[in-house]
């Protein structure tokens, strides 16, 4: 079983980000679940959001405490909270930044600039479906089509294709380092 | 009395069964000469135990005494007298 | 066909595929998203159904005891305080014997204010007379819908489906959705036999005065015992339908369990791996899952832990001053039994905490020692506290 961790600010789409991943691996015939830790619900207040993926049925109900992989969707997260806590030994960070971070090291990182996708392709800065892309592209968990289909399925048709244009783009942009 | 499920009453209309009229302490008594047959007491009796027409009549079966004719009779025609006098 | 849903989400498709006449029902977190789903197909025209809004839980169940006695089916859907607002008329639909289906996102009742899973809420309404299932996973969601009204026409009883807020209302996984054609045949219009008619008149909810009352309340205890084996029966006809069925009590690798869990909804699918890697270790403990709380299955659950050494009961309620809601009718069911285990009780997962597995590692560990020496040392336990409570005088 795979279980990823989304951090996100309410408002950014961290919720529907780990929904999609779960659709996407459904789509490919595993098992996904997905769902959200609120706190207080208020917008701009920190988020957290799960994702499990496995080959048989997910039947678990804890949250997630040792992920294999982490999605950071807003940078000024990095200040606040412990983002990879818990991160296991050969995961992925995937990172919304403009730059590599300083202060962390020893894991592998994925670094894009999911706001400036986004801005650019939805004129909205909700990291969501681009942060996905860059995924994709550092983990493997799910193919860049399977992403695709799952935001297709999710949105509506106008809405839909700038969110597919904002997952292609960070695909292509997201560089991969591994931080020693 | 029939159980029911839900205690759900089946036989409309049931309520004539109950014969009020014993529950009186007070008559209400019409003046025949007074009473113009304006129907007001029938409008507020709310048994309905009072017929309409001149002079109004009380169906004594179901009146249950309370009054409420005299009290909105414009023309003071009916009075309450106590049962078992008058 | 299979798609990824929510609770949420599934509950309300749940009710459209029920093809429900009258919704009526007043948001709250973290039940909200089922009405406004099925607003939505109302809007669309996908429900043909009427949506009353109203400003209260109280006012809508009012309005679905008003819509069910005039032989609608009807829907609402809550969660904690909405739940305790409504109790008075909960009392209501089962005593005039309508058969309302509710939803009910278990959430924690306040004071503190609290938005987050545990079933304190359905807890508290348990003596109302309703029939109440609980559900581990979406896909039992759904099902259990389908399933209540069948049970609730069938036996002319409310159904309260209840299933962990957050926990499963928010929760996205895949749900096996039927064909409406499926579901129109496992689940016909009905015809309630007394319905609010103008050519037909009858009176609802007369007094019952002290020659009666008694009476009328003993036909709907029976009414709500004998449910069990109704439901059961549904539940059977659905699985042959369908291909699912979940039964009054799961057990799950209880028979030869020396060390047996009992659990309430989605706990019961954490509890599950834990089992599995216990057994493979060759210790015997096993789950048994408790899915009807009312009627409460007396019977299937002497039968499925009567072997037992002892039984750790979890659940995220506490009748306070007593135990849990569910530790107490275990114990019960055992009082006239001979060879009985020892119980345990676990309160836990109180608003919103989360029941790790290593929770339930420490709450079989009790239960192991307690099986061993054969003394249970405190029957009633809270797991996962973060300091121990001492509060026998207030301390500001």
């Amino acid at each position: 079983m795979i279980e990823v961790r989304f951090h996100g600010r309410a408002g950014q789409g961290a919720v529907t980000a780990a929904r999609l991943l779960a659709e996407a691996a459904f789509l490919e015939g595993k098992c996904g679940q997905a769902f959200p830790f609120f706190g207080a619900e208020r917008r701009g207040a920190p988020v957290v959001a799960f994702a499990r993926i496995d080959n048989k049925p997910i039947r678990i109900r804890t949250q997630v405490y040792e992920p294999n992989h982490v999605v950071v969707l807003d940078p000024t997260l990095l200040e606040v909270i412990n983002v990879a806590a818990g991160l296991r030994r050969g995961g992925t960070l995937v990172l919304n930044a403009k730059k590599t971070p300083e202060g962390i090291s020893g894991i592998k990182v994925a670094v894009i600039d999911a706001t400036g996708v986004a801005i650019e392709t939805l004129g909205v800065p909700i990291t969501n479906t681009a942060i996905l892309g860059a995924l994709a592209k550092a983990t493997k968990l799910v193919s860049l089509n399977s992403i695709i289909k799952a935001v297709r399925n999710y949105f509506g048709d106008k809405l839909a294709e700038k969110n597919v244009a904002a997952v292609k783009a960070a695909y292509e942009r997201t560089q991969l380092m591994k931080l020693s | 009395m029939r159980i029911t499920v839900g205690a759900i009453v089946t036989d409309a209309g049931n309520t004539a069964q109950t014969e009020t009229g014993s529950w009186r302490t007070f008559r209400p008594v019409v003046d025949a000469k007074k009473c113009t047959g304006c129907g007001i007491c029938w409008i507020f009796c709310p048994e309905p135990a009072i017929g309409e027409g001149k002079p109004a009549v009380v169906d004594y079966k179901y009146c249950k005494g309370c009054g409420i004719c005299a009290n909105e009779c414009p023309f003071k025609a009916i009075t309450m007298v106590p049962e078992g006098r008058g | 066909m299979k798609q990824i849903l929510t609770g949420n989400e599934a509950a309300a498709i749940a009710a459209k595929l029920a093809r429900v006449k009258v919704i009526s029902a007043y948001p709250i977190t973290p039940q909200t998203a089922i009405v406004e789903k099925l607003a939505e197909f109302v809007a669309d025209g996908e429900l043909e159904a009427e949506f009353m809004k109203v400003e209260s839980e109280h006012s809508a169940m009012s309005a679905c005891i008003g819509a069910a006695a005039a032989g609608a089916r009807t829907f609402t859907a809550t969660s904690s305080q909405g739940l305790m607002l409504m109790s008075e008329m909960l009392y209501i639909a089962s005593g005039l014997r309508l058969p309302v289906v509710m939803a009910n996102a278990n959430r924690a009742l306040s004071s503190p204010l609290n938005i987050w899973c545990d079933q304190q809420d359905s807890m508290a309404v348990r003596d109302s007379g309703w029939v109440q299932l609980y559900c581990e996973d979406n896909q039992e969601i759904l099902d259990s819908i389908l399933q209540a009204y069948r049970v609730a026409e069938e036996l002319l009883l409310p159904v309260m489906v209840c299933f962990d807020g957050y926990i499963l209302s928010h929760t996205a996984e895949p749900v096996d959705v039927p064909e409406q054609g499926e579901v129109d045949k496992f689940l016909p219009p009905y015809e309630l036999p007394h319905p609010l008619d103008p050519e037909r008149p009858v009176t609802m909810g007369p007094v019952g005065v002290p020659e009666y009352y008694q009476e009328i309340r003993c036909m709907l205890q029976e009414a709500v015992r004998v449910a069990e084996d109704k439901i059961a029966e549904i539940d059977r006809a659905f699985g042959r339908r369908f291909g699912r069925r979940y039964g009054l009590i799961e057990r799950y690798r209880s028979d030869d369990a020396e060390v047996v869990l009992l659990t309430l909804g989605s706990l019961s699918g954490t509890a599950r791996g834990l089992i599995d890697r216990y057994r493979k270790r060759g210790e015997k403990v096993g789950l048994v899952k408790l899915r009807v709380f009312r009627p409460f299955p007396f019977g299937e659950l002497i039968d499925a832990l009567g072997h037992a050494k002892a039984v750790a009961v979890l659940e995220k309620d506490v009748s306070l001053g007593s135990g849990g809601a569910l530790f107490i009718d275990a114990a019960a069911a055992f009082i006239d039994v001979a060879r009985r285990p020892l119980m345990l009780n676990f309160i836990c997962g109180l608003g919103g905490r989360d029941v790790t597995q290593l929770d339930i590692r420490e709450a079989i560990r009790v239960a192991g020692r307690a099986a061993e020496t054969g003394v249970v040392r405190r029957a009633v336990r809270w797991l996962g506290l973060r300091e121990k409570i001492v509060g026998l005088r207030p301390k500001l």
